[in-house]
């Protein structure tokens, strides 16, 4: 067994915390710049280019690219081949978000009950996902999430009659639902298959993909990017005052499901699409 | 695109004029409240209690900032979205609000509030915290300052760039 201290995951979700809040992926900020361009609408490109600036200053001066730093989302993939020492991972992972929105001047958005609604003022707990896999290594994934896009995700259980159709429709459905209030240009993560529960954790995995990743099977691949096509016409825009650029990217992941069903679940998120990951 | 530059005090009169899809560089004092400290001022208007900033001609920024580092004024600053300030706008609106501030479309509630009282709903750019905050001159926690984030501040602003969302007449630029 391979043994990995739970301060260094502690450590590495402390320093990619602040990074990812101040540095856009290198992916999403190509595909924003190459949008500008192809933008037809004076006031979509005007503001494509105020967001671009955003992104220049945010790196710059390391000023927040947007004030919802988000709920802290950490996936770790766990190679089984590795024992865990130094205290408890769950631990370790809520410590190093602690310190990292204290010191990063990352805002505090978790509150620690639902309806009674108080503040826990140092943004934890974070959402924390593990997968076993195989290995000897660790895979730490943070991807903070706000919820001005979050609250416009949806899920559906919808019979295996609804097809293919029914599935995009629904997909459609969301984004024209959403309209202007998640900062478009957005950016979709999708499931499809599984389970109520695991339908929407597949969709959120789905944001973690590179934009332009596109999917291994052809049919969903093609299913992308007529999605991404149909998305963009739906004319919404930067903001949602029109425009070429409504979404930035989408992708679909899958699983196996029962034969009485079809989930399906989107996951919105907006151009601030934040996410970083490091191998232990 | 060209840009119009006003300056505090907001009035009625001097909204009257703009027109959804403007560019607006607003200077001067606005102060800020989002979910919560707009559930606590509404519930201070209805036990008869003063509101933590007087609401005539007041512009109020749906924003909840990150801390502001050494030397600053305040930290990321952008909109957050406004439908979940519809509930509440209205009775500020009757109460001397002018403009607002956040991201998102209105409900009619709201815009009908809009054109009763000759108001102005504006957008900030949704995500461009970082650029916002090179507006924002000064901030001060005036209120209700355990909400942490969502604490009512004053801000001074100086250029802040916004876009004509919703005029006075209740054109709407989310359904052009």
């Amino acid at each position: 067994m391979r043994e990995l201290d739970v301060t260094k995951i502690r450590d590495a979700v402390c320093t990619m915390v602040q990074e990812v809040n101040y540095d856009l992926p290198a992916d999403v900020l190509c595909v924003i710049k190459c949008a500008k361009g192809c933008e037809r609408n004076e006031r979509a490109a005007y503001i494509l280019d105020k967001i671009e600036e955003n992104i220049r200053i945010a790196g710059e001066e390391h000023i927040p690219l947007c004030q919802d730093t988000g709920l802290a989302c950490v996936f770790l993939e766990i190679g089984q081949e590795v024992a865990l020492t130094g205290g408890y991972l769950y631990d370790a992972v809520n410590e190093g978000v602690r310190r990292g929105y204290t010191e990063g001047y990352l805002r505090k958005s978790v509150v620690a009950d639902p309806l009674r609604r108080v503040n826990t003022k140092d943004n934890t707990p974070a959402r924390i996902h593990v997968d076993i896999v195989p290995g000897d290594q660790v895979k730490v994934t943070v991807a903070p999430k706000g919820f001005g896009s979050e609250n416009m995700s949806r899920i559906a259980m919808f019979p295996p009659s609804a097809g293919e159709e029914g599935v995009k429709n629904f997909i459609l459905e969301t984004v024209r639902l959403a309209g202007g209030n998640p900062c478009p240009p957005i950016v979709l993560g999708i499931g499809i298959g599984g389970t109520f529960d695991s339908v929407a954790l597949l969709a959120k995995k789905a944001l973690l993909l590179p934009i332009d990743h596109q999917n291994e099977d052809p049919y969903y691949a093609a299913m992308e990017e007529e999605l991404l096509a149909k998305i963009n016409a739906l004319g919404i825009g930067p903001q949602g005052f029109g425009g070429d650029t409504t979404a930035l990217g989408l992708n679909i992941l899958t699983a196996p499901t029962h034969i009485a069903g079809l989930p399906v679940a989107v996951n919105v998120n907006c151009h601030v699409s934040r996410h970083k990951e490091v191998i232990l | 695109m060209e840009e119009i530059r006003l300056t505090a005090p907001f009035t009625r009169e001097q909204f009257a004029s703009l027109r959804a899809g403007d560019n607006v560089l607003l200077s001067g004092v606005i102060y800020t409240a989002r979910d919560a400290a707009h559930k606590r001022i509404v519930e201070a208007i209805a036990a008869g209690e003063e509101p933590p900033f007087p609401l005539q001609d007041a512009v109020i920024y749906y924003v909840g900032p990150t801390p502001a580092r050494e030397g600053h004024a305040i930290g990321s600053a952008g909109p957050t979205t406004s439908y979940r300030m519809d509930a509440y706008a209205p009775t500020l609106l009757d109460l001397g609000e002018t403009g607002m501030i956040g991201k998102g479309p209105r409900n009619e509630a709201v815009k009908a509030a809009i054109v009763r009282n000759g108001a102005v709903y504006f957008a900030a750019i949704g995500g461009a915290g970082a650029l916002i905050s090179k507006s924002i001159k000064e901030a001060e926690v005036i209120a209700y300052d355990d909400l942490g984030a969502e604490a009512v501040r004053r801000l001074v602003v100086e250029d802040m760039p916004v876009i004509v969302a919703i005029d006075s007449q209740g054109n709407d630029l989310y359904e052009r």
